[in-house]
């Protein structure tokens, strides 16, 4: 346990380091956000709510979105592939710790680097630019933490997935690029899913990825019922204990025919 | 005569390298065909909701889309210096290009070409015609040398204002990721002009021109009359603009001290 908290310190440390680079990121997720919030406002126009949603609740769904994104975002599917690719994988399965807990791990402290320096800072920033209401209940804002840590762990989780693919694919740098739209669109993230049509709804019921980005910042913009939050929190447990599998599943059979090209 | 030559040597090398990974060629095109995928469905979703956007119906906001499209891919394919700053000044390789015959903006842009975005030019096309003809456009015979001359001014546009960030890296040493900015702000000319408000109208049309891009010159194709003199203007803002940035390339070249070993 204590080699994994090192681990979160370290990656927290590092991106402490560069911490300039995440200025700039405010703002272009700033940027996003505000043309999103000029295209859903002229989207609305006169009507006063869509699918249940008020403009302003859509501006601030869209403004957690993407501050949300930035929690939990990561980079380790390309971690991995890299690491992979150069061979330094081979050295790292050798030392003492689960390789796939230690990349979570630095995934988390990326994560929790973000949060402080990049999601909670940005959301103040469009608060004071753009209308956003921020929920009133202290009871609401614990939900949305709980549902935002299900969002990295399944987010995380198909990162892992994507990155272990690389062991059969040797080069999978347009699946990484491709799993990132699929994600940025089926998660809630450019549009809630509330606003697809039903049978679109109906299959997406059955993927992940809406509890990467809907669940959370419906949560967080009071557009569910309580007996809504229940479900889709549970559905978000449910969908990171069932990712495991084929997470173990893959990381077996990549273990065996493991070949370094490199080192 | 000597440029052209330079210009299909370097094209024909770079085929042979890429054709050699052919996978990762394909891939690296579906992966934009994936975006472009992305980008139509958020459209299409968005018009299940509203009949009109600004006064802009469905099938007209998928045609500038489209037309975006082909001058974004132009300038992909041709001005991909969005890391020139850490390839070249960095790294010092900006010597090795000084040394060469021919000027360096245009050294630095063959070396640095990406033919397969040009495919982005094939699904704009298509989305166009697709658009078009569902709005019932009718076409003159002059109507296709326009469509060369907008598409081209917009591309310029769009490389005007990535030269001009290229060109900080020789004034500072500090790592810029103003790039990765731009690409996000040159979104907003996907889109009508007149959902914004008047600042960043204002910004879109005279300072980073990302709006003659898409809608303005997309406007004239749409006949959008109150339009026209924005649209018209394209060819003459990109070619202005490309001048500016191309003194502004030329300034910093003078100031490079070189660096590294």
């Amino acid at each position: 346990m204590e080699k994994y908290l090192a681990m979160i310190r370290m990656r927290f440390l590092m991106m402490l380091a560069y911490r300039t680079d995440y200025y700039t990121g405010i703002l272009i997720y700033s940027i996003n956000i505000g043309a999103y919030y000029f295209l859903w406002n002229a989207i609305y126009g006169e009507k006063s709510s869509i699918e249940g949603l008020s403009s302003m609740q859509m501006t601030t769904y869209v403004a957690v979105a993407w501050m949300a994104r930035a929690f939990y975002f990561n980079n380790i599917d390309r971690e991995i592939a890299t690491e992979i690719k150069d061979g330094k994988v081979a050295i790292e399965m050798i030392r003492p710790y689960n390789y796939l807990g230690m990349k979570t791990m630095q995934g988390l402290g990326e994560g929790i680097f973000r949060f402080f320096f990049f999601s909670i800072p940005g959301m103040l920033l469009v608060a004071f630019i753009f209308p956003i209401e921020l929920p009133h209940e202290p009871a609401t804002w614990g939900l949305f933490g709980i549902s935002l840590l299900f969002s990295f762990v399944i987010n995380t989780q198909i990162n892992l997935l994507t990155g272990i693919t690389t062991f059969f694919l040797y080069n999978n740098a347009g699946l990484i690029r491709a799993k990132r739209v699929i994600i940025d669109l089926f998660s809630g993230l450019l549009l809630p899913i509330s606003f697809y049509p039903i049978w679109a709804q109906e299959v997406m019921k059955y993927l992940p990825f809406q509890g990467i980005s809907y669940v959370p910042s419906m949560i967080f913009t009071n557009g569910y019922s309580s007996g809504e939050i229940g479900m889709a929190l549970l559905q978000q447990f449910i969908w990171c204990i069932i990712l495991i599998i084929p997470i173990q599943l893959l990381w077996i059979v990549a273990k065996k025919q493991l070949i370094i090209q490199g080192g | 005569m000597f440029y052209v030559s330079m210009f299909f040597q370097y094209v024909s090398q770079y085929m042979k390298t890429r054709l050699q990974y052919r996978a990762d060629f394909f891939m690296e095109i579906l992966s934009d065909l994936l975006n472009q995928v992305v980008n139509l469905v958020f459209i299409l979703v968005v018009f299940g909701h509203t009949q009109f956007l600004s006064g802009w119906s469905r099938e007209e906001i998928i045609f500038i889309y489209g037309f975006f499209l082909i001058p974004f891919a132009l300038f992909s394919a041709f001005f991909n210096i969005w890391d020139f700053n850490d390839r070249y000044i960095v790294k010092g390789e900006m010597d090795r290009i000084l040394t060469r015959p021919i000027h360096s903006l245009f050294q630095v842009i063959l070396e640095r070409i990406e033919l397969e975005s040009l495919f982005g030019v094939v699904t704009g096309l298509i989305i166009i015609f697709y658009s078009g003809a569902s709005l019932n456009l009718e076409l003159t015979w002059y109507d296709p040398i326009l469509f060369i001359l907008f598409a081209i001014g917009g591309a310029l546009a769009y490389a005007a204002i990535f030269v001009v960030i290229a060109s900080i890296g020789f004034w500072s040493d500090a790592k810029t990721s103003i790039m990765p900015m731009m690409y996000n702000i040159g979104n907003y000319g996907r889109y009508p002009v007149d959902i914004y408000n008047k600042v960043i109208r204002f910004v879109l049309t005279w300072v980073l021109p990302f709006a003659f891009v898409g809608v303005y010159p997309a406007s004239y194709f749409l006949r959008k009359e109150e339009w026209y003199a924005y649209a018209f203007a394209t060819p003459v803002i990109g070619v202005v603009f490309f001048m500016i940035s191309v003194v502004i390339w030329n300034q910093g070249v003078k100031r490079y001290r070189g660096a590294g070993n």
